[in-house]
């Protein structure tokens, strides 16, 4: 039985002086331990979305449960050390004139002790693997390195939740990758929940499951399989299909006996490995 | 217009000890009507290279020839401007440097500032709008009150109503969703047509650079490491592979399915009908 991290309920917000709700009545939960892509076109709401998990903006209504915490202005503080974000900008979110400055700042602010502290910043880079840049300018890496950074800064803090508000498309595609194994990889040890919002549909093909946001209605959740099955729905509400679904396609089109529902390139190249064999 | 690159090189920070060679030996040209993609990784001295073509930087070595102008190494140069009004740079998330109160103010501080009247400003404005797919309406409102995808068009109005003969992109399509990214890229493509716009895309897109470049120059580590057409590029994917650079979906694919199956396409598939066609060859030809 998957156990319910987060509950959305009938959230509606409205940016001030804008005729339209960025989030018109959405609804859903987050399992615990569950990574989960929230897509959707610019505009669709996504961002407001992380805003509001995060308490850096409140709904209009609807309420919103983190393990069992109703989320409000008081307990706001209480659920930030749950939650943890990393945005888009690599250049934007330093705040130490070192990497391990800059990891220590949030447990500065949570008055953690000294000892405690450097065990964390110490633990927390080793993870994102950045240990050899302890005393580095952060300024001087490149956008991947910074990010795993900024990703070492919300894991010293111990959250359930890892929320990454299209942390990865500023990065070229090396650090894009580095970036995405680093938060796999803690998925993996800690338990972590992972909240992706993201335009890359290949990364949001390996989520365990997706919800695809339209004009700030949430317009459908389910696995990568069943949300991808929607091909050309996809791609009307401005958004993509992995490629190996694209290719399946085509394939087809041609003649190939290929079967539908490869999400991944592995899948694929498997598949037609067994139809040559037959050949 | 022609920009040719030679034997150049550029030192940050000359004579300190923050002294760091960013380029070295570039000896490239692109010719007018052209579509030219540069890829390379982060630090690979594109953005240096980038600020080359329109005399933002100067070589510390070797000349740059921009038209009919020659910036060279340690001659000061003056009268930049017919430059910079020629060659237009698209630089990553254009929309950050917007600014003024009103998107046709906006647009016309370019033109204005290199001569024209406000009146032709204004026209240019209007003409520029429709190209980046907005209506006129636009240009009355504050450039801040829009989403960030009009945003982004508005700064590329604000380049294309300087009727550059250049257009030089960096990552022009960074942070848009699929849909914006192709419109966008396709606008870029029909301007480029159209108007015989020469084009230099700097991208980490391969599926782009393949898509929509004539030449395609692969920087590494401060010069260029290669460059041909797309098909040249990529027939030997490896290479790329090696210096960590990604290839297009197709492309990876197809090395993919080529070792599983022990057998060698005749060329590089650079669109997936083409790759759908090989590989329906392929099974045809069956387990001979």
């Amino acid at each position: 039985m998957v156990k319910k991290l987060v509950s959305l309920n009938n959230i509606v917000f409205k940016y001030e002086g804008q005729s339209r709700n960025a989030l018109d009545d959405v609804s859903f939960d987050i399992h615990q331990g569950e990574w989960l892509a929230i897509v959707g076109h610019n505009g669709s709401g996504k961002s407001t979305l992380a805003k509001l998990l995060n308490g850096l903006q409140f709904a209009n209504s609807g309420t919103i449960t983190i393990n069992d915490q109703l989320l409000t202005e008081e307990s706001v503080w209480d659920v930030r050390q749950k939650i943890g974000m990393v945005f888009q900008n690599p250049d934007n979110q330093f705040v130490g004139t070192t990497v391990q400055d800059d990891v220590a700042f949030g447990l500065e602010n949570a008055g953690v002790s000294q000892q405690v502290m450097v065990e964390r910043v110490h633990g927390a880079l080793n993870k994102v693997k950045m240990n050899a840049f302890l005393n580095q300018e952060p300024h001087h890496l490149s956008g991947g390195q910074k990010q795993r950074v900024a990703i070492a800064g919300v894991i010293a803090l111990q959250p359930d939740i890892i929320i990454l508000d299209e942390a990865t498309s500023m990065l070229d595609p090396r650090g894009r990758e580095e970036v995405l194994e680093t938060v796999r990889e803690l998925k993996q040890e800690n338990e972590i929940t992972v909240i992706s919002i993201t335009h890359d549909l290949e990364e949001a093909a390996k989520a365990d499951r997706m919800i695809v946001m339209n004009q700030g209605r949430l317009y459908r959740e389910g696995s990568p399989q069943d949300i991808f099955e929607l091909e050309e729905e996809l791609i009307a509400l401005g958004l993509d299909i992995p490629f190996s679904v694209k290719l399946t396609k085509e394939l087809q089109k041609n003649g190939v006996r290929v079967v539908d529902g490869h999400l991944t390139e592995e899948e694929l190249v498997k598949d037609l490995c067994e139809l040559h064999s037959m050949m | 217009m022609r920009i040719t690159l030679d034997d150049v090189e550029y030192r940050y920070q000359v004579n300190t000890p923050f002294e760091h060679l960013a380029l070295h030996d570039v000896n490239i040209s692109m010719e007018p009507g052209t579509y030219t993609a540069i890829i390379g990784h982060t630090g690979s001295g594109k953005s240096t290279l980038l600020q080359h073509l329109n005399a933002l930087l100067k070589p510390t070595k070797g000349r740059v020839f921009i038209g009919d102008r020659t910036i060279e190494a340690g001659r000061k140069e003056k009268a930049l401007r017919p430059i910079r009004q020629k060659v237009g740079i698209v630089f990553q998330f254009p929309e950050h440097q917007l600014f003024d109160e009103t998107v046709e103010k906006d647009i016309c501080f370019g033109p204005m500032n290199f001569g024209v009247s406000e009146i032709d400003a204004k026209k240019m404005a209007r003409k520029a709008i429709a190209q980046v797919g907005l209506n006129e309406e636009v240009l009355e409102k504050s450039p801040f009150d829009l989403s960030g995808g009009q945003m982004r068009r508005v700064a590329i109005a604000g380049v294309l109503a300087m009727e550059p003969e250049v257009l030089v992109l960096d990552e022009p399509t960074a942070g848009l969703d699929p849909r914006g990214r192709k419109e966008i890229m396709d606008m870029f493509y029909d301007l480029h047509k159209a108007r015989g716009i020469s084009t230099i895309l700097v991208t980490h897109s391969m599926e782009d650079a393949a898509k929509y470049a004539d030449d395609i120059i692969i920087m590494h580590k401060g010069t260029v490491f290669k460059k041909g057409t797309p098909q040249e590029i990529f027939s030997e994917p490896e290479q790329l592979m090696e210096l960590g650079l990604d290839v297009p979906d197709t492309v990876r694919f197809q090395l993919k399915l080529q070792k599983e199956l022990g057998v060698r396409f005749d060329h590089p598939c650079l669109n997936i009908g083409d790759l759908a066609i090989e590989i329906d060859k392929a099974m045809k030809r069956g387990n001979r």
